[in-house]
This record gives C-alpha cells, sequence and structure tokens, in this order.
C-alpha cells in the first residue's frame, strides 16, 4: 500500500535498529513504557521489540481502552443489554471483556441484542432505524475516541432521537500516568507517548512528565519505523541527559493539540470524581460523564444499573507488572486463578498484555527477555 | 528479592504448570454456546476435545482429520461431511451452492482422496423465493460438474420464518483414496517446506464487505474452488515427499498452522513476506484491523513437502488452475514444539497464535 509502505522498510528498520544499538550503554538495562495500547499492537504485529538488543526492554503501559474498564462497568453495560427492547451497541473488542458474570459476548448468547459498530455514529443509526427500541452506545477510549462520541451526541441532541443514550466509560490518559510516575517503586527509564491521544490533547500536557518526574517522552506513531525512532530520540535524550517531551509523530500532532475537538469534549463531558480502573484501581479524575447539558442521553440515569464495585481479587498484581516492579509469573494469581480464557487483570484480558503474552508464548517469550 | 537461582527455580515451575494444563485436552466448561464456538479457535477447539471426541472418539474421529478413512474389503474410502451457513446467499465470486460442494469436495481432496459422490441436505426457510433457491441448485450443479462428482442422495426441511436464514445446505461427501498419497499430520517433518497455494483472505474478505456492515467498498470476490486439480499435480509431482495437505478455511492459514503445529508437535516458521495477499484484500484488512492470515478461504491449501522435493513441487503446482501464485512461505522445524513462528516483513519474529473467538475488530 502506498503511503504506508515507507513506514514498514526493513532495510530502514534495520538501520535504526544499529542506530538504537550504538545508543544503548554497555551494561546498562533500559525500561521504556510504551504507553498507548495501539503501539503494543504494532510491536506486536511487526515484531518490533525483536529488533531491539537485549538490554532495551519495552513495557506495556495502561493505554488500552478495553482492558481497563472494570469488572462493574461491564456488568452495568450487560445489565442494560439484558433488559427488553433494548439494542447494545459497542467496538468489537469490548465485547470478550470479562464482567463478574461473563462478558457481552455471552450476554448476546443469552439472547441480549448486542451489536458490534466501528463508530458511534453507527449507533445512531441504528437509533434511527430502530424508533422502537432503546439504543445505547457502550462509549469506551481515551481522548482519541470522545470527539467521536461527544459529535455523535450533539448530533442526537440537535436531531431529537430520544432512543439514543450512552454509557459513557471514557477515561483520560494524564491521571493514570501521574499515579504510575508517582509510585515509588517505579522502574522506567523513558515513555513512548500515546501518538493518537496526542492528536487531540497535543504534545504539551505530558509535559509534566519530564518537568516533574524527570523522565523523557517521544510522542510517536505508529508504524514500526515510528516506534523505532521514538525509541532512539529517548535513548538520545538519556545519553545527552536531556529530559523533555519531544514529538516523532508531527506529520499528525500539533503541539497543542486539536483545539475544536478539545472544546466540543469540554461542552459534552465533565470529569467524574474518581473512576475505576481495571487492575489499578481507583484514580481521582481519570474518567469521563455526560455534562448536565447532556444528561438526557445518559444511559446509567436512564436505566437502572446496578453500579456494584466489583472488586478485583487482592491477589490481582497487574499495577505491578505494568509498573516494571515484577514480572508476571511473579503474579500471585497468575495461571491459576488468571488464565487468557479467565482473566482477571488488564495485563491478561488484551491478548497483547504483557501477562497473556507470557502465558501463551511461555519459554520462548522468556527467551526474548533479557536477564 | 529472593535469590537468583530461587527466582528461576520459581519460574520454571510456573513454565512447566502452564504447559502441562496447555498440554492436557481442553475442558469445555461454557455454560452455553457462543459464536466463538464456531469461529474455528480455541473456543471450537474445547467444544470439539472437551465434548464430542471424550462421547464419540476412540475410533477414526480421534484423528480430527478432514475427512474420515474407511476401509472396505480393501477399497480405501474417505468421507467428510459439513454444513453451510452464510449470509449473504450470494456474494461476490460465488453462493452458498458453490461452497457446500466445493467446501466438502476439498476436505475429501486435502485428505489425498479423489471425489466420487455426495449428499445434499437442504434446510430451507418457508417465504425463499423460488428463483433463489433455483439459482442455487444451479450453482450445486455447475459446482460439482466442475469438481467431477455426483449428487447421489438428498433430502429437504422447511422450517418456519424467521428460522434459517433463507436456506441452510449440509453436503456428505465420499471419496476414494489416491494411490500416491501418503498424507497425514504425523507425516510433518522438521526440515518440510510449507507451500501455500495462492493468495490469501479473500472469500472471507469477500463475505465480511457483502454483508454491507462496512461502509467499504472494493472488489474482493470469493476464492471457492475444488482444491482436486491441486491436489491431483501436488501427489503428481511430488509423491510421497508431499507429507501432509490442509485447506486454510475457516480461522484462516495461521489457524491451520497452529492446529498442525500442535498436532505434530513441531514448531513452525513462517515468512510474511512470502504470503501473497492481494492489495485490496491488504487494504480492507488494514482498515478493519484484521489480520489476513486469520481469514477464512475457500480454495486455497497449505502443503508441507520434504525439503528436497520442494522446489519442484512448487513449480509443478503453481501450473495447476488458480495456483498461479503458489509460494512457499515456510519451514518445519523443531523448537519450540506446538508454536508458529513469523517473520514480519519488518524483520521481527513473533508467534502467530490461535485466535480465542471471532476476530474482533480491534479499537485499541
Amino acid at each position: 500500500m502506498k503511503f504506508v509502505d515507507e513506514f514498514r522498510d526493513a532495510s530502514l528498520g534495520r538501520a535504526v535498529a544499529a542506530e538504537i544499538l550504538s545508543l544503548v550503554e554497555p551494561g546498562r538495562h533500559y525500561k521504556v513504557m510504551e504507553v498507548c495500547g495501539g503501539h503494543t499492537h504494532s510491536i506486536y504485529k511487526y515484531g518490533v521489540d525483536d529488533l531491539l538488543p537485549a538490554n532495551v526492554e519495552l513495557v506495556h503501559g495502561p493505554g488500552c481502552p478495553v482492558c481497563v474498564i472494570p469488572m462493574g462497568r461491564v456488568d452495568d453495560g450487560i445489565a442494560i443489554a439484558r433488559q427488553p427492547g433494548v439494542i447494545f451497541t459497542c467496538f468489537g473488542d469490548m465485547m470478550r471483556v470479562p464482567g463478574s458474570e461473563g462478558s457481552l459476548l455471552e450476554a448476546k448468547a443469552a439472547g441480549a441484542d448486542v451489536r458490534m459498530v466501528y463508530s458511534p455514529l453507527d449507533a445512531l443509526r441504528i437509533a434511527k432505524q430502530n424508533p422502537d427500541r432503546e439504543v445505547v452506545f457502550f462509549a469506551i477510549g481515551f481522548e482519541t475516541t470522545a470527539p467521536s462520541t461527544a459529535l455523535t451526541l450533539k448530533r442526537a441532541k440537535a436531531e431529537g432521537v430520544a432512543n439514543f443514550s450512552c454509557i459513557c466509560s471514557h477515561v483520560t490518559i494524564v491521571p493514570p500516568l501521574r499515579a504510575l510516575l508517582e509510585s515509588p517503586d517505579l522502574r522506567l527509564d523513558g515513555f513512548i507517548g500515546p501518538g493518537h491521544v496526542a492528536t487531540v490533547v497535543g504534545a504539551r500536557p505530558f509535559e509534566f512528565i519530564p518537568a516533574d518526574y524527570g523522565k523523557p517522552l517521544v510522542v510517536a506513531g505508529f508504524e514500526p519505523l515510528d516506534i523505532l525512532q521514538s525509541i532512539v530520540m529517548i535513548l538520545r535524550q538519556l545519553a545527552e541527559g536531556r529530559r523533555e517531551v519531544e514529538n516523532q509523530y508531527a506529520r499528525v500532532v500539533p503541539y497543542d493539540g486539536n483545539l475544536r475537538a478539545l472544546e466540543v469534549l469540554g461542552e459534552v463531558f465533565e470529569l467524574r470524581p474518581h473512576f475505576e480502573w481495571r487492575g489499578l484501581g481507583f484514580i481521582s479524575h481519570s474518567g469521563l460523564r455526560l455534562s448536565e447539558a447532556y444528561a438526557e442521553l445518559d444511559a446509567e440515569l436512564r436505566f437502572e444499573v446496578p453500579g456494584v464495585r466489583v472488586a478485583d481479587p487482592k491477589a490481582c498484581q497487574c499495577g505491578e507488572v505494568l509498573k516494571g516492579v515484577i514480572k508476571p509469573w511473579e503474579c500471585k494469581v497468575f495461571g491459576t486463578a488468571c488464565t487468557p480464557e479467565r482473566p482477571i487483570g488488564t495485563c491478561m484480558v488484551s491478548s497483547e498484555g504483557a501477562c497473556a503474552a507470557y502465558y501463551n508464548f511461555g519459554r520462548f517469550a522468556r527467551e526474548r527477555e533479557v536477564v | 528479592m529472593a535469590e537468583p537461582a530461587t527466582v528461576s527455580a520459581r519460574e520454571e515451575r510456573i513454565l512447566g504448570i502452564i504447559e502441562t494444563a496447555r498440554g492436557k485436552r481442553p475442558k469445555f466448561r461454557d455454560e452455553r454456546i457462543t459464536m466463538a464456538h464456531g469461529a474455528g479457535g480455541k473456543a471450537t477447539q474445547s467444544l470439539i476435545e472437551g465434548l464430542f471426541l471424550p462421547a464419540l472418539g476412540d475410533g477414526a474421529l480421534a484423528e480430527l482429520a478432514d475427512a474420515g478413512a474407511i476401509s472396505i474389503d480393501g477399497v480405501e474410502l474417505a468421507m467428510t461431511t459439513d454444513c453451510y451457513v452464510v449470509r449473504p446467499l450470494r456474494f461476490p465470486g460465488g453462493s452458498i451452492g458453490d461452497l457446500a460442494v466445493n467446501g466438502t469436495v476439498n476436505d475429501l481432496a486435502v485428505s489425498g482422496a479423489r471425489p466420487l459422490a455426495l449428499s445434499l441436505s437442504l434446510v430451507l426457510e418457508e417465504g425463499l423465493a423460488a428463483d433463489e433457491l433455483r439459482s442455487e441448485v444451479e450453482a450445486i450443479s455447475a459446482a460439482a460438474k466442475a469438481a467431477g462428482v455426483e449428487v447421489i442422495t438428498g433430502d429437504t426441511k422447511v422450517v418456519e420464518r424467521g428460522h434459517a436464514d433463507g436456506m441452510y445446505v449440509c453436503t456428505t461427501g465420499v471419496g476414494r483414496r489416491d494411490r500416491r498419497a501418503r498424507l497425514s499430520p504425523a507425516g510433518i517433518r522438521p526440515g518440510d517446506r510449507i507451500l501455500l497455494s495462492g493468495s490469501i483472505g479473500e472469500h472471507g474478505m469477500a463475505i465480511m464487505l457483502a454483508r454491507g456492515e462496512f461502509d467499504l467498498d472494493a472488489s474482493i470476490e470469493s476464492d471457492t474452488a475444488s482444491l482436486w486439480p491441486a491436489v491431483d499435480v501436488l501427489l503428481d509431482a511430488g509423491g510421497e515427499g508431499v507429507h501432509c495437505l490442509r485447506d486454510a478455511t475457516r480461522g484462516g492459514v495461521a489457524s491451520v498452522l497452529n492446529e498442525l503445529a500442535r498436532a505434530s508437535s513441531v514448531a513452525m516458521l513462517v515468512r510474511e513476506g512470502a504470503i501473497p495477499v492481494q492489495p485490496a484484500v491488504a487494504g480492507a484488512a488494514e482498515i478493519l484491523g484484521i489480520d489476513p492470515m486469520y481469514v477464512a478461504n475457500e480454495g486455497k491449501l497449505v502443503a508441507f513437502v520434504a525439503a528436497d522435493r520442494a522446489d519442484e513441487v512448487l513449480e509443478a503446482l503453481r501450473g495447476a488452475p488458480g495456483c498461479e501464485q503458489a509460494s512457499e512461505i515456510g519451514e518445519v522445524r523443531t523448537e519450540p514444539p506446538g508454536m508458529v513462528l513469523v517473520e514480519t516483513s519488518f524483520g521481527g519474529r513473533r508467534v502467530m497464535d490461535q485466535l480465542v473467538g471471532d476476530p474482533l475488530p480491534r479499537i485499541c
């Protein structure tokens, strides 16, 4: 395919990998977190980590919006989906995320009308086509997907689509990063910043990471060469003693973000005082809900939802795995209570999560790890 | 922090526990059937190995081959059966009638059996237009003629409106095992070359687009076709050097390779760059976030061929109809057993795992 093949060129990849090798200090171990689930996917898809020297380790961050939705909220979604007359819509990969009593996929098998959509606008279209049914959209995602939910809600309100509503589980990226960085046992040297989120919020909101915590962050694109180049930029900062926010993805990300999108977000959403993250617990001001002006479209107000917090089993140590404090196999429930078939924490829910990968690829995954 | 030796001993123990658990026959513990049980991945496997095999599988079924073997007075026959449920009934490149013939014929063909006869059962939905049925019967007739098989028995049932997506079709096929064929998963050896008969992902992608859920327009046609001509060529050129064949249907090439790697306790290394994918399929897959390796084909096979015969066999295969783009995509190795590794076009290496359920488009 034209326009992307250049960013997947194997010979350029080898050249950048050689540059990385020349930048690492022998004997020093580097841990770099890619914040965004999209990066994790690219790294996995192209085998990017395989091109890195053994002492540069990539740590998968908290940025998979599907995996961080806690059990209680999945339960709320399922409770609504089960009500008679409801068409429940969500993104494809949300359907497999387990609640305390199964997933949306299982609720569908038991008779609920659960449909996969590609965009919240598809959900709105379904609502217009089925005026006698209640159509609910399970809105998830970081600042990347929140604007499209916001625009859909604006349109639903303007067009008076009375049978449409939305369970808002949108989250914001900065609070969980700060929560990670606040941890005294954090072992990370730098961050690959979330390129898609940054197209909306810009690179500026990440300035606290070098300023307050002394770690470099490079906003990166999603092609394999983007990721390798961002690692070069992080290693160069470390080598030169610089700690700053750099923008590798400048072809898409304006430093100040998309002001129009931010304005719409501010109009439609407001911050929740707290939001629970699977595996990470409650984080203040990390989730969005519909603002007063859009309350009529809030499915949590329109329907009875259990709203029960289902605690992650105490033994789940996703937080520590994410911070790089422990390896997946060191978690108490790894491979016993928590498996890819019946996952507990975010690291096991996503097939690319650190725990799921380690479980599935076992010795092979370990060979690739560093000592 | 524990002392390093203890740590690695603990890790070793945990890896051992996981490997034992993974090696065991999967249990079927779900409370209901979900769509994942029909997707050909791990859930399907737990259904087959956890429910069907314990009850039925102490004979030929236990091999879980594409077709079962039965010998009658020295005549070796192969038998296979399949149900076809597809929406829409017609799609670019074919229809349910074509699939019902070719799918069953192909299960015989990759078992090394020349297809001879088919049964045909139809479950029709009340209200189905007679013209639709007529055109499917014509499609079945044409596909059977092309594949050289005869429909020798059949059955029809009609169910109430709303029950069968228009029509479901079941076919059972009988074939005679070809003398040249020595095919079985157990025949796969480290060092074998892996051949793929052509470009992948067309059928599954054509269906996905034909459903119209994605607002995507691309000219992608299903690859539904009989594979017997290709198998005939392979057996002629490779004889006993052809160790195993599989048609890469549901779950795609990735699922077939994983099944066989597990069944034969070997590793497979696949070169992504050697796998032919039509640009339209690659583009649609990119947009939808789906890997073509997991998308269904209805006229492609994977062949495991002894290394010293691979080149001539590939050359011959390219002469078979529809196999012009056949390619050597990788090789069989010993380590790590049961796993399929891919060398990506970008130059990295990763595990190509089995699917858990349906390939769901991803948001993150």
